[in-house]
């Protein structure tokens, strides 16, 4: 009975919310009450999904077969721990977004609101197939159902170019990467592909080096074009500004960890045998993402583009943890590879919880104080008073601040970077230093990036929006449930530690010791350990004992006056710090990464606008080629009948001879 | 029983001679400046002074603005306990490891920031930049120090570090030198030493921490103020921990301890000296200089750490 | 060159640090801006060396090693700083030291250096087995350093100091790697300093009567054109 309840009970989940999108798109005429019936009851399936997850966990892996249109390929479903932590992840998430998006989309048109209902419920639906697919042919679809539904989210406003760019390039990378992986699974399934390549066929496949590395390039060049790393990163930061908020909470904190599950159920459990340069390479590309990311995510002036780039970084320290998990299990120290790996899984579900929160509090930001320009905003501390509490534990958490759940998946990352002397390598000796070095300097970048996102947005005066209103009910209870989580996944790490075990079993053979009580000591206590919650407890007995005192002692009540500013007569917000003025020293200290260009606009005012390397670099020389080539082919239509007839003429003699 | 009473008097030790510490350094500067200084206990009739006065609130802060002095000493009076200052293997110590430790000062210098860019003035948020820029280099350098002393003690425990080098009395690592040279140079960037940083200044252009507490009056102002002298007493102990731990006694004997404490003072003296001379010997960088220091510290560490993997020392 | 196994217990580490010392100095001259500072870390490396030497030479008991001590205290740590010193003053060299590179980058390029000087001492300290194992690879990296100073200045005086510190880095190779300097070798060293030295020296006064300045962008100028 428990054995066929996780799989049951998942495909279920799925098909309730195919059907509550089909429900939204019919009940379409009236927006208000599709609102309050459809995503309430999404937010409930979510539950049954997350319930599914759990019980995944402990359960024996469940297999379901159907056969579908196509005889010969059958729709191969499985769930098994690793499919069970990522259902946790994505039914967490999606719970809170469906209740957020109850409040958020009330005031959408009939005919938007219908749409955008199938749409999510179908985006919703791909990313829950592509975790219970067991061969190719499924995943592949799931996969491209997750796409296209992203990118009908991703142009909701379509009358905007902004957005249709933004889709085009989205669609384009997502299907570059599709078509990698779909290359990369027909070298691991080999013959199998014609029964639609299940994924049992593929496990442990003996393949020569060469072409086991080409599925290994294969498989990471289209994963990575999902998740978002160097270089394919140019559709993040265009994408997630136009989808709205919800839903790109969904794309920052969901989507991008499917292509991590991807990566880790190819990379652990299908090739035997891991080649020496796999794990280093994912290190780097982690390393110089992260990097990247949060270098420009400094400089950006519009909160959701931050937060993309903000995702890029995580995404980057994830592969980080990932590719270390790889060096690790190359050289058969599988438990230094499970304290790895744990790090990643861990920071991966952080980032669904504080990536989803941010972006959420953008969203109220979008409509209470009507725009996500920084340079705009300004303040909104004392009118959006709820938004803003939630959004300051959302940036706590993000800047790896204890005792929140950023800084748990840093240090358990940091101690496995510590526990590298026991690889018997020395090249990777030099290699090991610097990669921790880079991942503190990521860290620390990312506090200076995440603190601006805050300061600008929330604190000083306003500088341009007079008219605020605070988030509803619905917005502010789903950004609760989110910092809750936070506060919880921060406080009691061991809880999660504890539920990864069964994940780390079979990835790896072996997981660490259990966490007991508030201790986290996942080597030894001699060796390291963590207690978040005594922490905790100590800043606060301090923190109330220090406030106590010096009130009994010296406390009168606080009397406000005009700001001093030392002594300067005039205060207009434009004396403040602008976003870009801000993170001027980066700007200055980084100057030829960025590219920035000053201009002097109409009004007398600078404008700087930052390029982008990659795009440059990279992106525009190609587009230049493949222009280029397409004109060359164009000169074979030449518009002349006789032209044509020859060409029909020799293919004929052509396909003549080689028949004979 | 006695290892909760023992960590109690390091809290209180280091939350009330932190004043002195800072009056002492202050008295040195002075006297190699020669002038006439105004002796040790100044800092304490400072303190006592604005604690007397009475404390304003700019107009258009938030809960943030009043919240943020008593972060910052809590936080600061929580990593009293955890660093191993009078012994080792005190209780609150297993809580929080040097990762951590390093965490506690950045969410003590987050909560200022915020406060600073909380009251919407031209300087705050000027010092508010610049503190985060000279934080986003000085962190990795500190966490690479200490890397450099954990991968030598394979421990994160500051307790077992310790405990680990003092055993080791005079073997000395090329590491840790590399680690010495980058935690001087992190020392004087986060506590605004010379030369990143005047704390004696007063000229908007040329201050990082002052600007964020310009508009903080009378208890809240004291508040930052002695925050920040126990700030530089922690660095110091950790200094003194990693690099000159012998005299750091296990909980269990701590009958030692009248003799193991005017060791301390006497280190803690010394480093009074060594930061005043350097104070007085070097001259403020310029801003667009100091990214420049703290690379290369950040980079002293790098080679810390690489000295360490490839050299096996 | 025997060492008694109380004098390793203690004698290594101590050469060890003095060899980090070194290589610390050198990375400091990497970053430095003023020409003043850089000839003080000159004199500061000499001191480094002549400890270094007068520690080997209580650890062997060659009584020769103190005088090749005392010879390269009295020689780097003072007598080359002073004249470096005196020319300073003499040709009126002000301000700061320009580096091609910026600092930090310098400073990274420093680190590729050092892990290339560490990853090649590495089969020869094991060839070795004596308990050097390090110092090959600290010494190696310091001249590499120098260079690298060299490389990237333009001030002919820093070229001078760039130069020295070189010497002064295969020195410490000698005398750390083998615990001991045969003669030759540092008659050899030396001499090859003191030519070094003399031509320079010939070389600023030529430079400054013919440019009025010692930036070294003017010896481009000499070209056939």
């Amino acid at each position: 009975m428990i054995s066929c309840l996780p799989l049951d009970l998942a495909t279920g989940a799925l098909l309730l919310w195919l059907g509550l999108g089909l429900l939204g798109f019919l009940l379409g005429g009236w927006p208000a009450l599709a609102c309050r019936l459809v995503f309430p009851a999404s937010s409930v399936v979510a539950l049954l999904l997350t319930i599914a997850g759990f019980t995944a966990l402990t359960a024996t892996p469940d297999h379901l077969q159907l056969h579908g249109p196509l005889p010969a390929l059958p729709w191969s479903f499985q769930i098994d721990p690793l499919s069970g932590f990522f259902l946790i992840l994505l039914g967490l998430l999606a719970f809170a977004v469906a209740l957020f998006a109850t409040g958020y989309f009330r005031s959408l048109p009939g005919p938007d609101l219908r749409r955008l209902m199938l749409q999510y419920h179908s985006f919703l639906l791909g990313m829950g197939l592509v975790l219970l697919a067991a061969n190719a042919f499924t995943f592949l679809v799931a996969w491209e159902i997750m796409a296209l539904a992203s990118y009908f989210l991703v142009v909701t406003e379509h009358e905007e170019v902004g957005s249709r760019h933004a889709g085009f390039l989205y669609l384009l990378i997502a299907h570059l990467g599709a078509l990698s992986i779909l290359l990369g699974f027909v070298i691991l399934a080999g013959a199998t592909i014609a029964q639609g390549g299940p994924f049992s066929a593929m496990l442990h496949a003996p393949l020569n080096p060469f072409w086991a590395s080409a599925a290994f390039l294969l498989t990471f060049f289209g994963f990575s074009a999902k998740a978002g790393l160097l270089p394919l990163h140019i559709w993040l930061p265009d994408a997630h500004p136009a989808a709205p908020a919800p839903v790109s909470a969904l794309m920052s904190g969901a989507m991008l960890q499917m292509a991590f599950y991807g990566m880790l159920r190819v990379d652990f459990l299908f090739f035997g045998k891991l080649a020496l340069w796999w794990g280093p390479f994912v290190l780097v590309v982690g390393l110089a993402t992260a990097l990247f990311g949060v270098l420009f995510a400094a400089v950006q002036t519009d909160m959701k583009r931050l937060l993309a780039y903000s995702s890029m970084e995580n995404m980057g320290l994830i592969m980080v943890a990932f590719g270390l998990a790889l060096i690790f299990r190359t050289h058969g120290l599988n438990a230094l590879a499970a304290l790895a790996l744990a790090a990643a899984l861990y920071h991966a579900l952080n980032h669904a919880f504080f990536k989803g929160l941010l972006f959420l509090g953008s969203g109220s930001v979008l409509h209470g104080a009507g725009s996500v320009a920084m340079d705009r905003l300004g303040g909104l501390i004392r009118q959006m008073p709820q938004t803003a509490f939630f959004m300051l534990l959302g940036t706590l958490a993000i800047a790896g601040l204890p005792p929140l759940n950023g800084f748990v998946s840093e240090w358990l990352l940091l101690q496995a970077f510590l526990l590298s002397p026991a690889l018997p390598q020395s090249t990777l000796s030099a290699v090991l230093p610097l990669a921790a070095a880079g991942v503190v300097l990521a860290a620390a970048l990312a506090a200076y990036a995440m603190v601006k996102f805050y300061g600008i947005a929330f604190l000083g005066q306003p500088r341009g929006t007079r008219y605020v209103h605070e988030a509803g009910r619905w917005e502010q209870s789903a950004m609760a449930l989110l910092s809750l989580a936070c506060m919880f996944l921060g406080l009691f790490p061991g809880v999660l530690l504890n539920l990864l075990h069964p994940v780390l079993l079979e990835m790896l053979g072996r997981g660490f010791a259990i966490q007991q009580g508030l201790w986290l000591t996942p080597v030894s206590a001699q060796r390291a350990s963590y207690s978040p919650v005594i922490f905790f407890l100590g800043m606060a007995i301090a923190l109330g004992l220090g406030f106590l005192l010096i009130w009994s002692l010296f406390g009168r009540p606080l009397r406000r006056v005009p700001v001093w500013a030392c002594g300067f007569p005039v205060r207009t917000p434009a004396m403040q710090d602008s976003p870009l003025g801000f993170v001027q020293p980066l700007l200055r200290i980084f100057a030829p990464l960025y590219q920035a260009e000053r201009q002097a606009d109409d009004a007398g005012r600078w404008q700087v606008r930052i390029g982008e390397p990659v795009y440059r670099g990279i992106y525009q020389p190609l587009n230049r080629i493949v222009l280029w080539l397409s004109a060359q082919v164009l000169r074979l239509q030449q518009g002349r009948i006789t032209l044509y007839l020859l060409y029909s003429f020799l293919t004929l003699l052509v396909l003549l001879a080689i028949w004979r | 029983m006695t290892a909760i009473l023992l960590e109690l008097a390091q809290v209180l030790l280091v939350a009330f001679l932190a004043p002195l510490f800072a009056g002492l350094l202050r008295a040195l500067r002075t006297i190699l400046q020669n002038r006439r200084p105004a002796g040790c206990w100044q800092s304490y009739r400072d303190l006592y002074r604005l604690f007397h006065k009475e404390s304003l609130q700019a107009e258009g802060t938030s809960w943030l603005f009043r919240f943020a002095p008593y972060g910052i000493f809590g936080a600061f009076c929580l990593a009293a306990g955890i660093i191993p200052i009078l012994a080792t293997g005190l209780p609150l110590a297993p809580a929080a490891d040097v990762i951590a430790l390093v965490g506690l000062f950045a969410l003590a210098r987050v909560f200022q920031v915020l406060a600073a860019m909380d009251t919407g003035t031209p300087f705050a948020t000027l010092g508010a930049h610049r503190e985060m820029l000279i934080a986003g280099l000085a962190e990795p350098a500190l966490l690479a120090t200490l890397f450099t002393a954990s991968l030598l003690s394979r421990s994160t425990s500051l307790s077992v570090i310790v405990a680990h080098l003092e055993q080791l009395h005079f073997a000395l690592h090329p590491s840790m030198v590399f680690a010495a040279a980058a935690f001087f140079m992190v020392l004087l960037a986060e506590n605004a030493r010379i030369p990143v940083d005047n704390p004696a200044t007063h000229l908007e252009l040329t201050m990082i921490h002052e600007a964020m507490l310009l508009e903080y009056s009378g208890r809240h102002l004291a508040l930052m103020e002695w925050g920040a002298q126990i700030k530089l007493v922690l660095y110091v102990a950790i200094g003194i921990a990693l690099f000159l731990p012998w005299g750091i006694v296990p909980t269990a004997e701590i009958a030692v301890l009248p003799l193991t404490v005017p060791i301390l003072l006497l280190k803690f003296a010394a480093a009074a000296l060594i930061l005043a001379l350097v104070e007085t010997l070097l001259a403020k960088l310029r801003l667009f200089r100091s990214p420049e220091f703290m690379a290369t510290a950040f980079l002293l560490g790098v080679v810390g750490l690489l000295s360490f993997f490839m050299l096996g020392a | 060159m025997m060492i008694t196994t109380q004098g390793l217990a203690w004698g290594i580490p101590l050469l060890r640090l003095l060899a980090a010392l070194l290589l610390l100095l050198a990375f400091a001259m990497l970053a430095q801006r003023r020409l003043l500072t850089l000839i003080h870390l000159l004199a500061w490396q000499g001191v480094v060396l002549a400890a270094g030497t007068a520690l080997v030479a209580l650890l062997t008991g060659q009584t020769e090693l103190w005088f090749s001590a005392a010879l390269t205290l009295c020689l780097k740590a003072i007598l080359i700083p002073t004249v470096l010193h005196r020319l300073l003053r003499r040709l009126q060299v002000h301000g700061d030291v320009e580096a091609v590179l910026n600092i930090p980058l310098t400073l990274l390029a420093g680190i590729a250096l050092v892990i290339f000087a560490f990853s090649l001492a590495a089969p020869i300290t094991a060839l070795t087995g004596t308990v050097t194992r390090g110092m090959v690879g600290i010494a190696l990296a310091a001249v590499l350093l120098a260079f690298l100073m060299m490389i990237t200045r333009r001030k002919a005086i820093s070229q001078v100091v760039g130069f020295l510190a070189i010497d002064n880095g295969l020195f410490f190779a000698a005398t750390s790697a083998t615990l001991g300097m045969p003669m030759i070798v540092e008659l050899g060293v030396a001499l090859d300093a003191l030519i070094g030295f003399v031509i320079l020296g010939v070389f600023f006064f030529q430079i400054r009567e013919t440019f009025d300045s010692m930036d070294l962008q003017n010896l481009e100028h000499i070209r056939e054109e």
